[in-house]
């Protein structure tokens, strides 16, 4: 239920600026990545390339190669949407359906597509999704009420199950937890570690303890200057970034001196 | 406070204010009002009544000398502040002037008109100037009625909108959802720009004229005013009423948040479920209202359908045969040539009876409108 | 967790047909109502270019009027400028006093009624209007027209603007005030629109000054709405020129003249509209020659508008 993620070479285009260049590595199946680094070093432009959803934005292209256990996602024949169905992705600030119930919200990568479901089975998926966001025993009651209805952080969980409820591969978080407070973070970052016994899990974060406390490796990007693209400076098991860091930037990014 | 010691004392021990200094009593302005206002109405009590002047007058008085009281007790700063605030409420009323009077007149001419039997469930058949001279006469009442224009004006109506509604709905979803801003969108923006500016008689020439150009085309020869149908009036209805549309439309669909379009595709959505299930959902309400209001434009449109619909005595039900009749058009030609040109009054009782129902059905379509923005707007995603 | 439906799909070679040509069948089906529209637009341009050749190559005699048709076309569109430049003159300064009324100077709970009562303005259909000012408005203004007359006779100019009085008061200056009125809603609500957007911080940053709110409205609010304001005017002066069914009950047609208050002038809608259910062969042709040429002119008062718009989106802070 969960996939090896590699990248070759990437370089990756918002028209003709060059965001982010030469990316190559290697993201493990049940494992928390997290990428970290300064503002606009390419970590999030990066994180958008791995499900397709970096060229939603007019004019952005990706170049190089970025392959599930082996498939690269970019080869010609290659249907974004059968990517998105694989790589989940939980954004920023949290952003249910307002239309839909909370129960439609967790249904609605099915709903959308028009699949049909018997009512059984969308009642098992519903609680296991939300069992598996923790936001079951907060939510069973009020499964018809509106999902805005929800507080921040009941917010995003409702977004990771409706993440989980289509069963992806993998799941890219985009600073999940930027928009919530201390205690809404702590459930996420309890969640990021329940989910990693069945996903692959990248997590852009601008927190370094978040980064400290979920991930199990860690990728640092850095970028030069505005207007050169951002790049991977060094990528390694979570403990040796912390502390042994081998590039002098990733050392003065960890210890505050910048960013 | 502190500054209590500062403030004078006047003689017999009551403190006043340093800082009301300069500026003038409440009651000052209503003073100044009532005794315009009674200066106006002392100078019309001897020249003659007459109340439009007299509101004028009075304005004019309370303009000037509420101004030169602020000016000479305040500053001239003051008093060019206190001159165009009260400019700015003049108009305000000045504007409210033709509003109630237009609705007064249509409300208190058209009540009687409405009343009369048969109002609603006549048309006008057989109802010729010999029967208007003798309702004139006061041997019977008004006859004929409305029927044939409001079922005119509600088939014309629906099929503008049956055209119109498909067409401006997906011309905004390619604006907004697939044109990225190339060559293409920016000549169909323009275009529809345009199109808002058309005149409506404009509309109504070209709904005519390329209607008839069909006609001649197969009848083989001149048409003879086949195409003078309901059908050719609701073309040009939909001329004027898909640019509305689309601008509506267009302007709802590009509030939803992108977070939504990107949370449906990081499902593993294709767009169009995206656009057909997550987008317009979200701005449906939005979207009905615009609809709804485009609606109620186009059904208040008379000129276009003069040129292609005719004027029609009874009731047609066929949109694509015969001559129509519409409440505006009824309207029109009640008053410009009434059933029997030496007794207008009947006709013109029936006009403002029709100009009564029209204004009510505009408006009713115009809260529905508001209604339905206000009742069925999903909640904003909470922060 | 336990994994109960649907088995992961594979990613190579997944060949949604169906939902590919969803995609691409609704791009199209979009695209298709879009250049309809560059369609109907081209189909009206046409029609009306191709219909107008006879007419306008015809000689006098052929002719309606017997005159050659510029000559017949140029009184109307005199009369339909003027009437509209009446009310232009005397709508804008009411639209703008009223805009800043509910931007500035109505109490909250006030000015959203006054939104609403100039909505109501908006949405009363014209023929409405035009059976107002043929019957209430029109009789009305006959004594004021008469003491005009009176009061301007032997003024150079001014008689021969406020010359003989019409006895129905069905004139263009009736016309002209029908139409300020009809346009009124819709400057006002540029207008407001403009108003409300002037960014705060200028606003409190002149009253923090000592100014008062008039020279506050001046100093912020007046500078931050210019161009909108034109293209506001130019809007309205769009509507104006184009609406037919208000000046064709208003107006009593007749020939050119300077006289605002007396019988006479025309204007291109209402000819149209008056004549062109009994019109056919040439007569349709001059007609129609004649709705080209008002199309042409709101088409170029719409497009400056426009115009203004544009420059003003790119060179203020709004939005």
């Amino acid at each position: 239920m969960s996939k090896r993620i590699e990248a070759h070479d990437v370089d990756i285009f918002y028209g003709k600026f060059k965001a982010v260049e030469g990316v190559s590595m290697t993201i493990e199946p049940r494992n928390v990545t997290a990428f970290i680094g300064p503002s606009g070093c390419g970590k999030t432009t990066f994180l958008r390339s791995i499900n397709r959803m970096h060229e939603v934005l007019p004019g952005a292209h990706v170049t190089g190669r970025i392959t599930l256990d082996g498939d690269n996602i970019y080869d010609p024949g290659v249907d974004p949407v059968t990517v998105r169905s694989m790589v989940g992705m939980v954004f920023q600030r949290p952003n249910p359906f307002p239309t839909m119930s909370i129960r439609d919200n967790v249904l609605a990568g099915y709903k959308i597509n028009g699949k049909k479901m018997s009512k059984s089975d969308a009642d098992d998926l519903v609680e296991q999704s939300l069992r598996g966001a923790n936001l079951w025993e907060e939510v069973k009651d009020r499964l018809d009420r509106p999902g805005s209805g929800l507080s921040g952080g009941q917010q995003q969980r409702l977004c990771i199950a409706r993440t989980v409820a289509v069963h992806p591969q993998v799941i890219l978080m985009d600073e999940p937890c930027s928009a919530l407070d201390p205690i809404s973070t702590l459930a996420i970052e309890d969640l990021i570690r329940e989910l990693k016994e069945d996903y692959t899990i990248v997590i852009v974060t601008h927190n370094m303890q978040q980064a400290a406390r979920v991930s199990d490796t860690t990728a640092f990007f850095n970028i030069e200057g505005t207007g050169k693209p951002g790049k991977l400076i060094e990528m390694g098991p979570t403990e040796k970034i912390f502390s042994t860091p081998e590039v002098q930037a990733t050392e003065d990014y960890i210890t505050g001196r910048f960013g | 406070m502190a500054n209590n010691t500062l403030t004078p004392t006047r003689a017999d021990g009551v403190r006043t204010n340093a800082l009301r200094s300069g500026t003038l009593p409440g009651y000052a302005k209503w003073a100044c009002l009532a005794g315009s206002l009674a200066a106006s109405a002392l100078v019309f009590a001897v020249a003659g009544w007459n109340w439009p002047l007299f509101g004028v007058l009075g304005a004019l008085l309370y303009l000037g000398s509420w101004t030169i009281v602020n000016a000479a007790v305040r500053g001239g700063r003051h008093g060019s502040n206190v001159f165009w605030a009260t400019l700015v409420w003049i108009a305000f009323f000045l504007a409210l002037v033709p509003l109630v009077s237009i609705i007064w007149t249509v409300l208190s001419n058209g009540t009687r008109g409405i009343l009369e039997f048969g109002f609603f469930g006549s048309d006008m058949a057989g109802v010729t100037g010999v029967q208007d001279q003798a309702a004139a006469a006061g041997e019977s009442g008004v006859l004929g009625g409305i029927k044939h224009a409001l079922i005119g004006s509600l088939l014309i109506t629906l099929v503008a909108t049956l055209i119109s509604v498909p067409i401006g709905l997906l011309t905004s979803i390619w604006l907004v959802e697939y044109a990225r801003g190339g060559l293409l969108a920016r000549v169909i923006t323009f275009l529809v720009d345009v199109m808002t500016g058309i005149p409506s008689i404009v509309a109504g020439l070209f709904a005519a004229g390329v209607l008839m150009a069909h006609f001649e085309f197969v009848g083989g020869g001149y048409s003879g005013g086949n195409q003078i149908m309901g059908f050719t009036a609701a073309v040009a209805l939909s001329v004027l009423m898909i640019p509305v549309v689309v601008r509506s439309t267009e302007e709802m669909l590009r509030v939803v948040p992108n977070e939504l379009r990107e949370a449906s595709y990081a499902l593993g959505v294709r767009k169009w479920r995206t656009i057909l299930r997550v987008v317009i959902p979200t701005a449906i309400s939005g979207i009905a209202s615009g609809v709804t209001l485009a609606i109620a434009r186009v059904a208040g449109e008379t000129a276009p359908i003069l040129l292609t619909a005719g004027m029609a005595v009874t009731t047609n039900w066929n949109v694509f045969k015969g001559w129509m009749m519409t409440l505006p058009v009824f309207i029109y030609q009640q008053l410009m040539r009434p059933t029997a040109p030496s007794a207008p009054d009947p006709s013109t009782q029936r006009a403002w009876g029709a100009a009564l129902v029209l204004i009510i059905i505009v408006m009713l379509l115009n809260l529905i409108a508001r209604f339905i923005a206000a009742a069925f707007a999903p909640k904003q995603p909470g922060r | 967790m336990a994994q109960t439906t649907t088995p992961p799909p594979s990613l190579l070679g997944a060949g949604d047909a169906r939902g590919r040509f969803g995609d691409s069948f609704f791009r199209v089906l979009t695209l298709a109502a879009g250049v309809l529209i560059f369609v109907i637009l081209a189909l009206v341009s046409l029609y009306l270019i191709l219909e107008s050749l006879p007419a306008i190559g015809a000689s006098p005699e052929e002719l309606s009027a017997g005159v050659p048709f510029w000559q017949y076309v140029l009184p109307l569109a005199l009369g339909t400028l003027m009437a509209s430049a009446i009310a232009i003159l005397l709508s804008t300064p009411v639209s703008i006093a009223v805009a800043l009324f509910i931007s500035h100077y109505a109490p909250a709970r006030v000015s959203k009624t006054v939104g609403y009562v100039i909505d109501i303005l908006a949405a009363i259909p014209s023929v409405v209007f035009g059976a107002w000012g043929m019957t209430t408005l029109g009789p009305a203004l006959v004594p004021v027209y008469e003491w005009l007359s009176r009061a301007s006779a032997g003024v150079p100019g001014l008689s021969l603007v406020f010359g003989t009085p019409s006895t129905t008061g069905r004139t263009l200056l009736t016309a002209g005030i029908v139409l300020a009125i009809m346009i009124l809603p819709i400057i006002t609500s540029q207008c407001r629109e403009i108003f409300i957007q002037t960014p705060r911080l200028h606003e409190e940053a002149a009253l923090a000054l000592g100014s008062t709110k008039w020279d506050m409205i001046k100093a912020t609010v007046f500078p931050f709405a210019r161009n909108g304001i034109v293209s506001a005017v130019m809007l309205g002066l769009g509507r104006a020129l184009g609406e037919t069914m208000a000046v064709t009950l208003v107006l009593a047609p007749g020939a050119l003249t300077a006289n605002l208050i007396g019988v006479g002038n025309k204007t291109i809608p209402a000819e149209i509209a008056l004549n062109y259910p009994e019109a056919f062969g040439l007569r349709q042709s001059e007609l129609i020659a004649a709705g080209l040429i008002l199309f042409v002119i709101t088409l170029a008062v719409n497009m400056v508008a426009r115009w203004i718009v544009s420059r003003y989106a790119e060179f203020s802070g709004a939005n």
